[in-house]
């Protein structure tokens, strides 16, 4: 992706990625997750790039000479998380501290507090509400902002 | 695209059973994965592969402009409602469980009328960015058409 200077190609490399990134959530037992990623990030976003390659044009308008600051700040960067992720709990160990805050709340009394099997939504629908409330003013607050700067007005 | 007529009966055939997906994962969320974001993604994306296809003038008369900007304003207010109602009901903001005489089938309820607000919010929002950055072409055209 990075040799590209076709930015369709870059766009479509780009949805081929959101779709292994969607299979690796489904390995990860993530599966709304893997659906957000495959609707929105193959599939929406996918669309709305290609729509602004459809506006602006599909070449890369100047290539850059020598990238060797952004380079070496990538590279430092990837270095730096890299070294953080050292850091973390094993992969899907028991004792790592989020599972032992509220997650034994959730799993022992979420089924009879909120009645829904599927702990994921009774978590994010009931306990965590007002996150899911802030959520949705967010996605709302975008739709309403891109109708603010693209509605056509009328000319009078 | 509308000349091909491959991805015009595709299109017809799949529109059906991508809404019904969408229907299932919004109203089997609470035994399976899913929900109201994933199911308005869902259903927005199936109404812009249909604008796609036969033109964003046909996916608006499927989904017109205004119906859509309820929906975007619309979900907010479902789920803020939900709110309000467990407050005159005598509960805190947003407290599922004074909605119904059982707490559990109180929380249910409240569960599902707060994910019907994400999805309207989630389909309005994906359909609206979609048809005001596809309706930047016609700018010029449809000005003078309306003036």
């Amino acid at each position: 992706m990075a040799l590209q200077r076709d930015l369709f190609s870059v766009v479509v490399l780009f949805a081929i990625y959101s779709f292994l990134m969607a299979t690796v959530l489904v390995a990860l037992d993530a599966v709304d997750v893997a659906m957000t990623e495959a609707a929105v990030g193959a599939g929406a976003s996918t669309v709305l790039l290609l729509g602004a390659l459809h506006l602006t044009g599909a070449r890369e308008a100047k290539r850059m000479e020598r990238p060797l600051v952004p380079l070496a700040l990538s590279i430092v960067v990837a270095a730096v998380l890299g070294w953080g992720s050292l850091g973390l709990p094993a992969f899907s160990d028991p004792g790592a501290p989020i599972h032992t805050h509220v997650v034994p709340r959730y799993l022992n009394d979420g089924p009879r507090e909120t009645g829904v099997p599927n702990i994921v939504a009774a978590v994010l629908a009931s306990y965590r509400g007002y996150d899911t409330l802030g959520e949705t003013v967010v996605v709302f607050a975008a739709g309403a902002g891109v109708i603010a700067l693209l509605r056509r007005r009328k000319r009078r | 695209m509308k000349d091909d007529i491959i991805l015009r009966v595709v299109a017809k055939l799949l529109l059906p059973f991508m809404l019904l997906f969408a229907l299932y994962v919004q109203f089997h969320a609470d035994f399976g994965p899913g929900g109201g974001f994933q199911a308005g993604v869902i259903a927005a994306a199936a109404v812009i592969f249909y604008s796609l296809i036969f033109g964003l003038r046909a996916g608006e008369r499927l989904a017109p402009p205004w119906i859509v900007e309820a929906m975007l304003a619309g979900g907010v207010l479902v789920y803020a409602g939900v709110g309000v109602a467990g407050l005159l009901l005598g509960g805190n903001y947003l407290d599922y469980f004074v909605l119904h005489a059982d707490p559990a089938a109180g929380q249910h309820r409240g569960i599902f009328w707060v994910e019907i607000g994400v999805l309207l919010t989630v389909a309005g929002a994906m359909l609206k960015l979609y048809t005001m950055f596809a309706g930047r072409d016609r700018n010029e055209d449809g000005e003078e058409e309306g003036a």
